[in-house]
Order: C-alpha cells, then structure tokens, then sequence
C-alpha cells in the first residue's frame, strides 16, 4: 500500500477541513476503503478518520422520525433499531460477518454505493434523508448509479434519517463466497400505506425502485399482488454467480419474501 | 513515523508507525506478536481476528494509528495465568478443532466474541457467528463442537458428521 499522513479530528468541522487539502480520503469503518488501498485502487496522500467523532454516532428515534449517524457500525443499528423499524436492524445484522458489522459503518456503505450493498436498499426504499456536512439529500437524488452518489468533492455524510414505516422487511439472497447480495429487496409501507420497493445487487445502474410493485402492493400489501408482474432484464447484472435473466426474476422472488416477512 | 502505544493483552506497549500501518503488522512486527495470523491480507477469510475494546475485528483491516490509546487483546493474550489454556483453546484440542492450526487463532477469538454476547449459543448460532472465519483444512464440524463445548453444553447433539 501507498504510504499516506493519518489525521484522526474530533469534530466534524476539523475533518471538513482536513479533507478540503488535495489528496485527501475520509476513512469510516475501513471494511471497503483497506483492501481497496491494498489494490492500489485508491492512493490517498491524506487519511482522515472518521472514528473518532462522537457527533457521527448513535441511533436516535424524535418522533416518527430515525436518525443514525454517518459512522455508527452496522453491529450497533441491529441492535438499537430492532424495537422501531424491524427491517433496517434486520438488514444491518446480515451484512458480511460480525467482524465487518463491528467495524463497518451505514455512511460508508452509502458513500460507496456498491451495487451489491445492503444499506442502499434501505435508503432508498424508505424515502430517508441523506444528511451532510452542507445540505440535506433525499434518497431519490443521492444514489446516481453504481460507485456513484450526489456527494460532491470533499462533502461527507453526517447521519441518514428514516422515516419510521409501519412494516417493513428486507430479503438478501447471498453471494455465497462474498455474503453481498447476490440480489437483494428492500421493502416499506409507511403510515399512510403508501409503499416503496427497493432493489440492490441486481442493476447495472445500482439500486433501483421497482415502481410497478410498489404501486400493486399499495394497492394490495401481499406477496400475491406481485404475480402478474414482470421484471425487465435488460439492465440487469449477469456474471458468474447469475444470469441478467436469473437476477430478474431474483427481484420479484424477494420482493415476495419480503413483503411476508415485515413487520 | 510515529509512535503509537496501546494497551495489548494487559500491556502498555508502544511501536514506530507509518500512517499505512495495519494494526496486523503492528501486532506482528512491531511487537512480535505473531500468533495473529495473516490469510487473504483482504477482510475475507478472519485468521486475524483480534479484539479492540472487547469486540472482534480483522486486524488487517485497521490502522495502527488509528486505534492508538485502545485495549486490545490476541490469541496471546487467551491463555490462563499460569500458562494454561484458556477454556476455549482447551476445546478446541479437546474435540480437534485443528488441523494445520493457521485458521485457529482467529477462530478462537472469534468464538471468545460470540460466547461473550451469548454465553448458550445454539449450533446454527455458532455457524453463523464464525461465518467471518474460513478453515482451509475445512474442519467446521469440529470447530463447531469445541465452541458448544467451551460454552458448557453436550456436544454430542451437535449434527452431521
Ligand atoms: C467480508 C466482507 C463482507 C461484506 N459484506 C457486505 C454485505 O453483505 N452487505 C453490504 O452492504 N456490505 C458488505 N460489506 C461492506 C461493508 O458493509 C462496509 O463496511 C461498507 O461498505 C463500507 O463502510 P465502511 O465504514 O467500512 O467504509 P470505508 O471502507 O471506511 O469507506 C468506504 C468509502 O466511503 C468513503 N466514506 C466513508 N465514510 C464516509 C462519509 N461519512 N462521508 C463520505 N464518504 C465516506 C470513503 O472515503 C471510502 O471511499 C462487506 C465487507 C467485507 C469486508
Ligand atoms: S488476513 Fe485479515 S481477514 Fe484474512
Ligand atoms: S485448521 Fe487449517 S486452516 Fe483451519
């Protein structure tokens, strides 16, 4: 790995500062950003920490409302969200394994918008609010294709805001070798029964809202509504693990296991 | 470089860092402590599970610098006083839980993580809080029994040969 100066601020303004220098990388929980230094794939002159911000952390319920910090680790939002929002702490307890969820973090994850991540699906299928160092973002303009967000050069995530559904669930079919998804389906009816699907680890574009399912089972929440409906392939991931074709019909098979499964 | 202290295995201890300094060869080079094993070198396979502050994480996915001022144990630091074996290592050789051994010490202290949070795992929660840890000599079932057996329960329930 490249050598690099190692900076680890206490607030959010001293890292916003650090990462306006040329050269400069805010480090979370490491889980991608290390092994993608090891690769040379990123060649930061300047890290700067992220873990040592006590502003960035927590799981916080105000109202309808729940608010997690950039650089809270997967382990802590299983935990913390169970009682109010089943499907986020769901998805956040089946990410990798417990080493990356004591380590691995939900402002990383959505910074990277890998398009086999969890955490993008969660975002997205909710309607939450992307929160920044310089503005607040919705999930419907944050995502803007695979590796690639609405965050601008030297802007960091503070915290993401859920509105708190009624139900929800999500539903992984693993990537046996990696535990990313292979495919995965993110699933919420709000208060006012309205409904969100959210698709991962299936697009060439990265997550996506299947539009079509959201509107049948606003009209009917059952895994029943979904059998008339098709799923395009063109767009569709196909690698070694999985056909275009196979990752389509993926998509409406959990999106059913989920659309069960909430809670 | 600079100089980094932490707190391993009860120790205060300090070593010259460069800013890419993994915690993995803080451990392994510079305090010679190579009970910590390197397998992929990339977040994958946990044969460098160590603890920082109580919880389980691969080693080569940290920096040095930044976990400074941390409590941090290894497989060093899991024996008994007197040298023994710790209870988790001790059944680990009680029901073959090693082959080659390379996988072993990142199993270990990932099964000390599991058994600290769930004192009674059952068999499928053992599976899958070592989901992180991958055996090349695949002795899973072994492994499986000596963590139901260091946790107190029968292992003869355990499945499939
Ligand atoms: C073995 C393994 C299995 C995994 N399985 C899964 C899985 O099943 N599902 C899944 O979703 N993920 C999985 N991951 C990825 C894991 O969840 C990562 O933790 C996550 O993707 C990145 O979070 P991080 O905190 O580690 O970020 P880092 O690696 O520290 O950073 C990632 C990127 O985001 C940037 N960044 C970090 N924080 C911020 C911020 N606050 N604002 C702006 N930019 C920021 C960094 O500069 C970097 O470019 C797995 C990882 C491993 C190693
Ligand atoms: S060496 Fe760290 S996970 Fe394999
Ligand atoms: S005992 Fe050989 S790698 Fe596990």
């Amino acid at each position: 790995m490249q050598n690099f100066d190692f900076v680890k601020p206490s607030s959010v303004a001293e890292a916003v500062a650090a990462l306006a220098k040329s050269g400069a990388q805010a480090l979370s929980g490491g889980q991608t950003l290390t092994p993608t230094m090891k690769q040379r794939l990123a060649t930061p002159d300047v890290l700067v920490s992220l873990t040592g911000i006590a502003e960035l952390k927590g799981v916080k319920q105000n109202g309808g409302v729940l608010w997690v910090g950039a650089a809270t680790p997967h382990v802590q939002v299983a935990k913390e969200a169970a009682a109010v929002f089943a499907g986020l702490a769901g998805l956040a307890g089946g990410i990798g394994d417990p080493a990356v969820r004591n380590r691995g973090t939900i402002g990383g994850s959505i910074a990277n918008n890998d398009p086999a991540a969890c955490y993008p699906s969660a975002v997205l299928g909710s309607g939450a609010t992307v929160i920044t160092n310089k503005r607040r973002i919705a999930a419907d303009d944050y995502f803007t294709g695979m590796f690639s967000t609405a965050l601008a050069e030297g802007e960091i995530v503070t915290a993401v805001e859920f509105p708190i559904p009624k139900r929800s669930a999500y539903a992984k079919f693993n990537q046996p070798a990696s535990r990313f998804a292979l495919t995965g389906v993110f699933v919420s009816q709000a208060t006012d029964g309205s409904v969100r699907v959210a698709v991962t680890g299936a697009s060439n574009n990265g997550v996506f809202r299947w539009k079509a399912a959201e509107a049948a089972l606003t009209a009917n929440f059952s895994a029943s509504a979904l059998v008339g409906l098709t799923v395009d392939a063109t767009d569709m991931i196909g690698d070694l693990h999985g056909t275009a074709a196979y990752r389509a019909n993926l998509v409406k098979v959990m999106t059913g296991r989920a659309v069960t499964s909430s809670r | 470089m600079t100089k980094v202290t932490m707190t391993v295995n009860g120790k205060s201890v300090s070593a010259e860092t460069e800013g890419r300094t993994l915690l993995s060869s803080y451990l392994r080079e510079g305090l010679g402590l190579t009970g910590t094993h390197i397998g992929c070198d990339t977040s994958q396979c946990g044969a460098c599970v160590v603890h920082i502050d109580g919880v389980a994480v691969k080693s080569c996915s940290v920096f040095a610098q930044d976990v400074a001022g941390s409590k941090v144990t290894t497989i060093e630091g899991m024996a008994n006083a007197d040298g023994s074996l710790g209870v988790i290592q001790q059944a680990f050789q009680d029901h073959h839980g090693l082959q080659c051994g390379f996988c072993t010490p990142g199993m270990v202290m990932s099964s000390a993580a599991l058994l600290a949070n769930n004192p009674k795992p059952t068999e499928a929660d053992v599976r899958h809080g070592l989901e992180g840890n991958i055996c090349r000599c695949t002795g899973y079932h072994n492994i499986v029994k000596a963590v139901m057996a260091a946790s107190g329960q029968d292992v003869a329930a355990v499945a499939a040969e």
